[in-house]
């Protein structure tokens, strides 16, 4: 009687996934439209509207409100300030920087928002 | 006028220079790509000279000096409006633009919707408004060439569309970026040196205040006001006009073209931001002229030539060789502004036409890119001018300002649904586009061709913005709402390359 070879025995590393589902990384589920992928999608849409709303209604506020306020006071008109009548200190100057501060305010959110959501699309797909 | 001879000079230097930086800027230019959106690798700080140059036209050069000579303080939300305008562009449509990786503004309208209805009917836009903002520039040239150098008004109409020809159909997107950039500095100088200058003459003369002066416009307290006779009506053409300069800005074809040349959405944002500064930077310059202007030019009033102010005031002001040579620079200034804002619009117009008109094959022949570029740029410069030479005056400021309202009532809604709703339709899009583009166009129509009166109705005619944009923007809501089985399929992966910024690995398709 010879004695048979012992069964072999596949060797292999300790499983790096858990089983069940396989997970998509998180670029490839907002591609294939998985529900996870829409929630990171819709997040990140709903932070920058809500931004660029803000950043309009701040436009329509302060300019907006600027014909209205000399319509309700005409004597505004006349007031002097700087040597220059106060409208044309408003409209025709300190508009300006205003609306660099605007742009300049919601250019730096909107980087914020979009590394945000960099971050939690690719620390998944690291792991 | 004395002596032409500064202006012959100013006006052939600003022309060479003009060539040269284009033909310098053609060894770059290659591939279609080049010519249309320069490969897209223009930084920020470059790109947003060359959108400062492009943007600022004869309007803001001459128009609003001119305006608040005649009209007073109220005229300065014209140039406000046309800085705030790249604001919501910013916050609304840069970045996302930009992403959609589109040529055009038909490109994006077409990979958003899959429709080549919406497609043509954008493309006809475009041309529409590009041919509407093109004529004012040509016959403003002509004016300014009869006014400083005394050539007559056909020569001056034919002179700017063939030198844009020359310059836009040569080297393309990709040396026009250098030749605007050029523009803008040299019109801020051209504006800025003069009027340090005269502003120190107004100083030491002892002149009145602009505001107390009389004047055979508006009496001074009229001058001062920042709405029109402070009644309703003034109150609704303010709140129009804003709605117009505001929201148009971004459906300008010769301003969304620039887009595309940007890397990315991340700089699209930037130079955005750096053009804010350097329009506000340029636009606190002309109202100055208008100021002075009515305390030294008053009968430039009386006389309807209030468009020339800007060129005829240094040498009111200041007598001799000082007045010459200033002269010359805002000259040299104003031909430049024919110029950028032309080249721009060519290049927009010819891109469309280039894809949708030249491009297409005839008889199995097809042209190549370049070539039906260039041929698409022919068609757009040819059309505007033959209407300058064939059609009266029509005004720089009006026919721009009622380009604005066009563009606000048309692609204003489409690219602001298109970009944050997913529920957009090719029904809705194309009924929101009749609908804005007819109201405003038959107000254009309508006003170009009464003269205006006190009526409401005529009033609500003139500036029609505030009713047709929101017009516009329900009709395309609700067709899109009731046509709801009409949604691209593909919408979500399209919203997911306009807004996901481009480091993030995703198929872009």
């Amino acid at each position: 009687m010879t004695e048979r070879p012992p069964e072999r025995v596949r060797v292999s590393g300790p499983p790096r996934r858990r089983s069940g589902d396989p997970v998509l990384p998180r670029g490839r589920q907002i591609d294939a439209e998985t529900r996870l992928g829409a929630i990171y999608l819709g997040s990140l849409l709903r932070e920058q509207l809500r931004l660029a709303l803000l950043s309009l209604a701040a436009l329509l506020v302060v300019l907006g409100g600027l014909p209205l306020l000399f319509w309700l006071r005409p004597g505004l008109a006349e007031v002097r300030l700087l040597g220059m009548s106060l409208p044309w200190l408003l409209i025709g100057v300190a508009a300006y920087p205003f609306l660099v501060l605007v742009g300049w305010r919601y250019v730096r959110a909107a980087e914020r928002n979009e590394a945000d959501f960099a971050d939690l699309v690719e620390t998944v797909e690291r792991r | 006028m004395t002596s032409p001879a500064s202006g012959i000079v100013a006006v052939a230097l600003v022309t060479v220079a003009t060539l040269a930086i284009g033909t310098w800027g053609l060894r770059f230019s290659r591939t279609t790509s080049d010519f249309m959106v320069a490969s897209r690798t223009v930084g920020p700080r470059l790109n947003a000279s060359a959108i400062g140059g492009e943007y600022l036209s004869a309007a803001s050069f001459l128009g609003i000096a001119g305006l608040v000579l005649v009209h007073g303080t109220e005229m300065l939300w014209y140039p406000v409006g046309w800085t705030a305008g790249y604001l919501v562009l910013l916050v609304l449509v840069a970045a996302p633009l930009r992403r959609s990786g589109a040529y055009t503004l038909s490109d994006f309208a077409e990979a958003r919707l899959h429709s080549r209805l919406v497609r043509a009917l954008s493309s006809m836009m475009v041309v529409l408004i590009g041919w509407l903002y093109l004529l004012p520039q040509f016959q403003g040239a002509g004016i300014t060439l009869q006014s400083t150098i005394g050539l007559p008004r056909w020569a001056g109409e034919l002179v700017v569309p063939l030198i844009v020809l020359a310059n836009v159909a040569s080297g393309g997107m990709r040396s026009i970026t250098f030749v605007q950039a050029f523009q803008y500095w040299l019109k801020l100088t051209a504006l800025l040196v003069p009027v340090l200058a005269l502003l120190i003459v107004w100083a030491g003369d002892g002149r009145p205040h602009p505001v107390d002066v009389p004047s055979s416009g508006s009496s001074g307290q009229d001058w001062g006001l920042p709405l029109a006779g402070g009644d309703p009506q003034g109150l609704y053409l303010t709140y129009s006009l804003m709605v117009a300069t505001f929201l148009g800005t971004m459906g300008l074809p010769h301003v969304v073209v620039r887009f595309y040349t940007n890397p990315d959405g991340r700089a699209a944002r930037r130079t955005t931001l750096a053009v804010l500064g350097l329009l506000g930077l340029f636009y606190l310059l002309p109202p100055l002229y208008g100021a002075l202007g009515r305390v030294y030019a008053d009968d430039l009033v009386a006389a309807g030539r209030a468009d020339v102010l800007v060129l005829e005031l240094p040498r009111l002001m200041v007598p001799g060789l000082g007045g010459e040579l200033l002269t010359a620079l805002v000259t040299a200034g104003a031909f430049a502004a024919f110029l950028s804002t032309s080249s721009g619009l060519a290049i927009a117009v010819a891109g469309v036409l280039g894809q949708d008109v030249t491009g297409r094959p005839v008889r199995n022949r097809r042209l190549s890119g370049v070539a039906a570029f260039r041929a698409g740029c022919l068609i757009a410069v040819a059309v505007p001018c033959a209407l300058a030479l064939l059609v009266p005056s029509v005004g720089v400021a009006r026919a721009v300002g009622l380009a604005f309202a066009v563009a606000a009532s048309t692609f204003c809604p489409l690219l602001v649904l298109g970009i944050w709703w997913r529920g957009l339709t090719p029904p809705g899009a194309v009924a929101g586009l009749l609908v804005g583009g007819a109201g405003s166009g038959a107000a254009v129509l309508w006003t170009l061709s009464t003269p205006p009166s006190d009526s409401w109705g005529s009033v609500l005619l003139q500036q029609p913005a505030a009713w047709s944009v929101p017009a516009a923007f329900i009709t395309m809501w609700w067709v899109s709402w009731a046509t709801q089985a009409r949604r691209p399929a593909d919408v979500h992966r399209f919203m997911v390359r306009l807004h996901t910024p481009e480091h993030v690995q995703l198929d872009r398709g």
